[in-house]
């Protein structure tokens, strides 16, 4: 179980191979990275900035993860998110789930997501096109997504 | 007492950290708000829509009912949006 909140980017080989060397029981490796996209609610975005809260970031993530370890199988898993100045196309988060077998993997890998996105204490800050800096909105579809696994 | 104030609330309040000392009669996360919000312009703005703002004790997640003291750290800030 690890977790890191960081402003520098990942390598996502080095830290998948990383997270599953030398433990031969794991079958399935299932991760999600969430990239800085150039498009949100209609206006091109040039950049952004993430907040977040030192401390309980860290905190929720580890007890997000925690979470997942209790409801699947899990022999490995990673969180990794960034904070800063991001621009289009960079990575913002990575989560991963291992376990002997595909379905818990993937299971744990959505529901890591999931929650991080509506428990994890980040904030985005888009700076668009037209000039504007805009906090992002929290998405009534994210709360859905999470409400699933309660 | 120990406030943070993180995204739009940092900013509409001016400062995103304060040590305060409320009155013995604010004894709860949402007690605290309503004294917050007559502290001046930016606070008032910043509370005013009470339902969007999001509450942490102790760095955990709480809501208007959760009881407050001297030496918590208590946080308000948007709903979240990483990932």
């Amino acid at each position: 179980m690890t977790v890191r909140v960081q402003s520098e980017d990942f390598d996502l080989g080095h830290e998948l191979d990383a997270l599953t060397r030398g433990n031969t029981s794991i079958g399935g490796l299932c991760s999600f990275v969430g990239l800085v996209r150039d498009m949100n609610d209609g206006s091109g975005v040039g950049g952004m900035v993430l907040e977040h809260y030192p401390g309980m970031t860290e905190k929720m993530l580890e007890e997000i993860e925690a979470q997942a370890h209790e409801r699947w199988p899990l022999q490995a898993s990673l969180i990794i998110h960034r904070y800063g100045a991001l621009q289009p196309g960079d990575r913002i988060v990575l989560v991963a789930a291992a376990s002997p077998h595909r379905d818990a993997a993937f299971q744990a890998c959505n529901f890591l997501i999931d929650w991080l996105k509506t428990k994890a204490p980040f904030w985005k800050a888009e700076q668009l096109d037209s000039g504007e800096t805009r906090w992002v909105e929290a998405r009534e579809g994210d709360e859905k997504a999470a409400s699933k696994w309660q | 007492m120990k406030i943070l104030y993180f995204a739009w609330l940092r900013q509409k309040i001016g400062t995103g950290e304060e040590q305060i000392d409320p009155p013995e009669s604010v004894a709860t996360a949402g007690q605290l708000i309503d004294w917050l919000a007559t502290r001046g312009p930016g606070y008032a703005t910043a509370f005013k829509d009470a339902r969007a703002v999001k509450i942490a004790v102790n760095q955990t997640f709480g809501d208007r009912e959760t009881p407050i003291a001297a030496n918590d750290e208590v946080a308000f800030f948007p709903p979240v949006t990483g990932g």
